[in-house]
């Protein structure tokens, strides 16, 4: 019962180098949307240029995981549990390649160059330019980036509550 | 599975078995405590970063707070530069700073150009007069992306040095309902508290006043860098210098958008051309600080000509779906580290977003206003 095994090398550095762009990525991200202070223009920058690898890396990650099978989750799980934890797994590996689709198709519909890695690479539009979708994709950004960051806290406490309350080595799975 | 991970696995397995046999009751509250503690820590960061826990952080909201607190809701508008209309043409670089900057935009080349010349303040539809702040927006765009837009102005200097400094002096300034002007107390409040400005609102003062936008010298006030191929970084400021001869104001005082019709007048019968003047830092030149002026010493290069050759309102216009933001540059054209482009761009942003939204507009130079004269009679037989 409690025999869990351990998730493959290349899910857990995916998980782990992802964990801190994430993280990063939403707070640069609430961060921008609010200053006008002098780190403004290089954040929106890595904004775009990190957005965009955790992209490519979701898509990869995506790959990896329905190759590799994940260890289960402990049998003697709460029904409720078994489905909140497959539910939020399939929500968060949607938002990681939703949100930067959209903060991608939102610049597109704003007319805006989209530049990354500096200068030396400009995405080219993947929607029309169109002012309405830009606000409207805009306020999805933020939407969805709430809920990313909701459901990051809720896993964060539920692989503590794994790790410190069931210790049933769900958390030791990820480590 | 690695070796070294199933030694682990297995010494956790036995830790596990322990820790079963021991028994310990599932709910310390220690334990709770360690399962909500990072959560919260990072709930109270993002909500920091947010400026939802320090409300008085300078942010993209209070900045147009500010200038909303002049000019009113007006709802689907640009909340600065309100009152407008649409410019197109193109620029041809001559390559005479190739060797200071990279950016395809400067080679001698013919690139489009969708522009904007606009009032500023936020009220879309007030009344053109020879004091008011005029300013030219462009987009250029050449084949392989590489944008640069600008808003300039036809200050000689902006009148603040910082975004806090500009949210300030827009609270000052803005009109009392009771006078529909600024209240002089409260602008003088400001001088008083601001003395290192008064150069610069005393040159913003005693500017020369031209007769309208086409003859007018737009600055782009906040400085940049060029980049060259090596490397090099130039600090630099530019402005357009009309080549059409700049005549004094005649004075209109009743006529509503005399500005816009004069423009719309001259684009129809000729086109309209600027110089794209660069100037080069000079070592004492403040690089930082849009309020104060350079020297008149420095060295100045024409870079290239800005030819304007059709007009329309912004109704369905094609530059009312694009945000001037100053910091879109070409490779090869950097930000100085002035704080005022950093609050601009900020600011620009948020203001597209939101009026965006909002929807379109019935703009006070409408089509009618910018058809071709015939056209326009056309329409009225």
């Amino acid at each position: 019962m409690r025999n869990i095994e351990a998730f493959p090398l290349s899910s857990r550095i995916l998980h782990w180098g992802m964990a801190v762009m994430i993280l990063a990525m939403l707070f640069i991200g609430v961060f921008i949307a609010s200053t006008v202070g002098s780190g403004y223009h290089r954040l929106v920058a890595l904004h775009r240029s990190l957005g965009i690898a955790i992209l490519v890396l979701a898509v990869l990650r995506l790959g990896n995981r329905l190759r590799t099978p994940s260890p289960p989750l402990p049998a003697d799980l709460p029904p409720v549990m078994k489905v909140g934890a497959h539910a939020s797994h399939i929500l968060l590996y949607t938002l990681m390649i939703v949100l930067p689709l959209v903060g991608w198709g939102m610049l597109s519909a704003g007319g805006y160059p989209i530049p990354i890695w500096g200068q030396s690479v400009l995405l080219p539009p993947i929607l029309p330019h169109n002012p309405m979708l830009w606000a409207w994709l805009r306020s999805l950004h933020t939407v969805l980036a709430f809920l990313l960051f909701g459901l990051v806290l809720a896993h964060i406490a539920a692989a503590l509550f794994h790790g410190l309350i069931r210790r049933d080595g769900v958390l030791r799975s990820m480590l | 599975m690695s070796l070294l991970h199933r030694l682990y696995a297995t010494r956790w397995q036995r830790i596990e078995k322990m820790t079963t046999n021991t028994h310990t009751p599932p709910g310390s509250i220690l334990r709770w405590l360690g399962v909500i503690a990072l959560p919260t820590v990072l709930t109270l960061a993002f909500l920091w970063a947010g400026g939802w826990l320090t409300p008085h952080r300078l942010t993209q909201a209070s900045m147009l707070d500010a200038l909303r607190k002049g000019s009113g809701m007006q709802s689907g508008f640009r909340r600065n530069h309100a009152k407008g209309i649409c410019v197109a043409g193109w620029f041809e670089g001559n390559g005479n700073i190739s060797s200071l900057s990279t950016a395809t935009v400067l080679k001698k080349e013919r690139i489009p150009v969708i522009g904007r010349f606009a009032l500023a303040g936020g009220l879309p539809y007030q009344a053109d007069a020879p004091g008011k702040v005029r300013s030219m927006a462009l987009r250029l765009s050449p084949s392989d992306g590489q944008e640069w837009r600008m808003g300039i102005n036809d200050i000689p200097v902006f009148p603040v040095g910082t975004p806090q400094e500009f949210h300030d002096l827009q609270l000052a300034s803005r009109p009392d309902p009771a006078t529909g002007k600024p209240d002089p107390t409260r602008m003088q409040a400001f001088r008083t508290s601001h003395p290192w400005l008064q150069p610069a609102m005393a040159q913003i003062g005693q500017r020369p006043v031209s007769s309208g936008f086409a003859d007018d010298t737009y600055h782009s006030l906040d400085s940049f860098l060029l980049v060259a191929e090596d490397g090099t970084k130039t600090a630099i400021r530019w402005a357009m210098v009309p080549v059409q001869p700049a005549m004094p104001d005649a004075g209109h005082t009743n006529d509503h958008d005399y500005l816009f019709q004069q423009v719309i007048k001259d684009i129809h019968t000729h086109p309209l051309q600027w110089r794209l003047m660069v100037t080069l830092a000079g070592k004492d030149d403040a690089i930082d600080n849009p309020s104060k002026e350079w020297s008149q010493d420095d060295r100045q290069i024409d870079a290239g000509t800005l030819t304007l050759t059709g007009i329309g309102s912004e109704e369905n216009g094609p530059c009312t779906g694009i945000t001037f933001d100053p910091l879109v540059l070409p490779k090869g054209v950097m930000p100085s580290g002035d704080p005022i482009l950093q609050a601009r761009s900020a600011a620009y942003m948020r203001s597209f977003y939101l009026r965006s939204g909002e929807g379109p507009t019935t703009p006070a130079i409408s089509p009618e206003m910018t058809a071709l004269p015939a056209t326009a009679k056309d329409k009225r037989s």
